[in-house]
């Protein structure tokens, strides 16, 4: 299958995504549940991404330059960096580590 | 000071434009915001994308936690289906903007339609915090409609950017991509619950990346997410009832 049809699809999911909540009842608006498992399934497919991106190569379990990465950009976000100056951050220290070593 | 110029409309007075708080937020929502389009395009093609796959992305998926995903998942060895899973799942919150929107502004007909592309985090928050309607409305639509327009004008940046610089570990485009990620997530784990999900969502990833194909680990971690709200959600009903 190309790339394209799995772009085209995905985009096509997220615009449904979006504007079934403007058709849905108000019933299922009310129930705890929606919100709920919203927010935590999105807590924890961002820190599966953090861990993927920073650790996987391939199917291997690897540590690089990204953990350093990792560690600035966790440093900046606690205080308060804003959120470009955080990946440049991350960035900058991938970059220069490899570059040293 | 603006009391004098401003009008009231039914029982509810509206603020000129120009001194509108919620048109102040959206405007400097969609500056911050469109202003890192260029990570997203300079990492989409780093992915392997190709800059008129990295454009439709920004323009028509249009939602800054699902397009990372989708190009993260590619960029560690996944399939375009294990990417369009990761995106898809996390598109999931538009539908509780939506719901949240469509209760709060109440948009009509075709109005629908247009809204719903411009629901993300942004306008959300941008509405949300507002006092009254008419401020909700002009805080969804000027937040939704500028980051539109500047993350895709900064997507075609970052995009044409990447395509110059060639290999993505030598420039740290790798590292952007981790700091990307972590800075989505930092927002969400000021609750304890959130974050201890994330805690066991990173270990499960970690375990399952040697065990399983590319880009599925992501998609166990969701499942795992789901299966702790569920049955969280249970265990707090029961508590509350003895």
């Amino acid at each position: 299958m190309s790339m394209w049809f799995w772009v085209l699809a995905a985009a096509a999911i997220a615009y449904v995504s979006k504007l079934v909540g403007y058709l849905v009842p108000d019933a299922v608006l009310d129930h705890p549940l929606v919100p709920r498992l919203a927010g935590l399934v999105t807590a924890g497919l961002l820190a599966a991404l953090v861990v993927m991106n920073t650790f996987a190569s391939g199917t291997e379990l690897v540590l690089d330059a990204r953990v350093g990465a990792l560690v600035v950009a966790g440093v900046a976000l606690w205080l308060r960096a804003p959120f470009l100056a955080v990946v440049i951050l991350g960035a900058l220290t991938a970059a220069l580590l490899r570059w040293a070593g | 000071m603006n009391g004098s110029s401003s009008v009231t409309v039914g029982s509810e007075s509206v603020i000129p434009w120009r001194s509108s708080p919620a048109v102040r937020v959206g405007l400097s929502l969609g500056i911050a915001t469109g202003l890192y389009g260029i990570s997203f395009g300079a990492l989409s093609i780093a992915a392997g994308l190709t800059f008129w796959q990295t454009q439709a992305l920004s323009a028509l998926m249009f939602t800054g936690g699902s397009q990372f995903a989708f190009i993260g998942v590619l960029s560690g060895g996944g399939t375009g289906a294990a990417a369009l899973g990761a995106a898809s799942l996390l598109g999931v919150r538009n539908t509780v903007y939506g719901m949240t929107m469509n209760a709060l502004l109440r948009p009509r007909s075709w109005r629908k339609a247009v809204a719903a592309q411009v629901t993300i985090d942004e306008s959300n928050a941008a509405a949300s915090a507002q006092p009254t309607g008419v401020e909700r409305k002009r805080g969804f639509w000027v937040a939704g409609v500028s980051v539109f327009l500047l993350w895709n004008l900064f997507t075609a940046v970052g995009a044409l950017l990447g395509d110059a610089v060639g290999d993505p570990g030598q420039w740290g485009l790798d590292g952007a991509a981790v700091a990307a990620f972590l800075g989505l997530l930092w927002p969400r784990l000021r609750d304890r619950e959130p974050l201890a999900v994330a805690v066991v969502c990173g270990v499960v990833t970690a375990i399952s990346i040697p065990l399983v194909p590319s880009g599925i680990p992501v998609l166990v971690a969701a499942v795992v997410a789901l299966a702790w709200g569920l049955v969280g959600a249970r265990s707090a009903r029961k508590t509350v009832r003895s």
